[in-house]
């Protein structure tokens, strides 16, 4: 049997659908409300979620278990405060070295990251045989994906001159973005219709029952 | 003191993380897990400084009644309650401060903190997002006019890629053998693989480059906006 709070719930549900729905025919009181409640509960739920999986087990609790072993834990913890003191435009500048230690290692990090998986695994993904195995479409797709690659990194390249030999390669790097971005965005708005039609069938299972899985 | 330092700081942290990469003995890779821990524990107070900027703002809005303020009080009572409810009983995984509340459980199904993200929150969401299909939809209406052929293929490939995931796409070609290279669920995929990577790969390779000279920027001080453009 279905409890009163199962109930409540898929209401809430539905109530909830409907007052985000309700701005496609215009800015209305029950969408604001719906968006700020949704904007309330993120906050909240983000905050939760970082008290319980990366303050306490990272900082509080190897703290409170064996200091003497992880007492170095101590200098991110003023750290931290020293960010909060960022509220206060009087000590706002003690923020700096916190965000310092985390602009560093994200530089740091982003470099080696960056020209591991963006860089030299994308340019070995490309040097291939195009000719190398399969049939006809295999091999128009590997060599459209060689040209691609090629032609779209020279449109970047801005230190020469779009002009002549270079300016068509990289309006034939134009042409691959295009089509790129022209999949990315059918691709996108399928995904979007199809949590679209996730939320039909909330609306007409869940809720009214009307139809059945 | 107050550039400087913070300078000086990013540039040892910064140093620190590449070498170790390069040189697998410790104390190097010590050093770079302790500061990635450390860099999670600061990322962890810069989300309570979000919230506690949120507060602020809608505080403030409420304390001078600007227009709308009344929302204000939504956002704050959703987050609060949010936020007590999860420090008090839990979430799934995870012991409160008054432990796993198995009375309201046996009520309310879950924890109290999971029936407000389930019921609430997940809906929320989800809706955000589909709305989005319609903003989609129109926008695309402006975007598929065509008139240049870079905006004719941009036309095109997100057509075959749209009708390539549907059934319709599949009926409209059922004619065509199934493995027919033209059969639009197959053009979609190919689309997809090739010419979608190719375009993908360019933009991934310029945008790595881009980071590098930017990271490298940060790490000689040349690049000081973080600090206020100082």
């Amino acid at each position: 049997m279905i409890s009163f709070f199962e109930t409540l719930g898929v209401w809430l549900g539905a109530l909830m659908t409907f007052a985000i729905f309700s701005f496609l025919y215009k800015d209305n009181p029950f969408y604001k409300v719906a968006e700020q409640i949704f904007v309330g509960l993120s906050a909240g739920y983000w905050f939760v979620y970082t008290i319980y999986n990366i303050v306490l087990p990272n900082l509080i609790i190897p703290l409170k278990t064996d200091f003497s072993a992880n007492f170095l834990l101590i200098v991110p913890g003023i750290l931290g405060i020293f960010m909060l003191m960022r509220i206060i435009p009087q000590t706002e500048w003690l923020s700096r070295f916190p965000m310092a230690l985390m602009i560093g290692s994200s530089a740091g990090l982003g470099m080696l990251t960056y020209t591991k998986s963006d860089i030299i695994k994308q340019l070995t993904a490309t040097m291939m045989n195009p000719f190398d195995g399969g049939d006809w479409i295999v091999i128009l797709g590997q060599t459209l994906l060689i040209l691609g690659t090629i032609t779209g990194v020279i449109y970047f390249f801005f230190s020469a001159r779009h002009k002549g030999f270079i300016g068509v390669l990289s309006r034939i790097g134009i042409y691959f973005l295009m089509v790129s971005f022209g999949g990315a965005f059918g691709y996108t708005a399928m995904a979007r219709i199809s949590l679209l039609i996730g939320r039909l069938q909330f609306l007409l299972g869940d809720w009214l029952g009307l139809i059945h899985p | 003191m107050k550039i400087k330092i913070p300078l000086l700081i990013t540039f040892i942290t910064g140093l620190i993380i590449i070498v170790s990469e390069f040189i697998p003995a410790q104390p190097f890779p010590k050093i770079s897990t302790d500061l990635e821990t450390w860099v999670m524990v600061i990322a962890g107070f810069a989300m309570l400084l979000g919230l506690l900027s949120l507060f602020k703002v809608n505080i403030l809005k409420i304390k001078f009644k600007v227009p709308n303020w009344q929302y204000s009080i939504i956002t704050l009572a959703s987050c609060a309650i949010m936020i007590a409810l999860g420090l008090l009983w839990g979430t799934d995984k995870q012991v409160g401060i008054l432990g796993h509340g198995e009375g309201i459980q046996n009520v309310l199904g879950v924890k109290p903190f999971d029936y407000l993200f389930n019921n609430i929150y997940q809906h929320l969401a989800a809706t955000m997002f589909a709305l989005l299909a319609f903003f989609i939809a129109s926008a695309a209406y402006r975007a598929f006019i065509g008139r240049t052929a870079e905006s004719r293929l941009l036309l095109i490939a997100a057509i075959i890629v749209m009708l390539g995931r549907t059934s319709l796409g599949s009926w409209l070609t059922g004619f065509l053998p199934d493995g027919s290279f033209f059969h639009l669920p197959n053009l979609a995929g190919f689309i997809m693989k090739y010419p979608n990577t190719a375009g993908q790969r360019a933009i991934m390779i310029g945008s790595g480059l881009g980071v590098i000279g930017s990271s490298l920027r940060i790490l000689l001080g040349i690049e000081r906006m973080w600090l206020g453009g100082k």
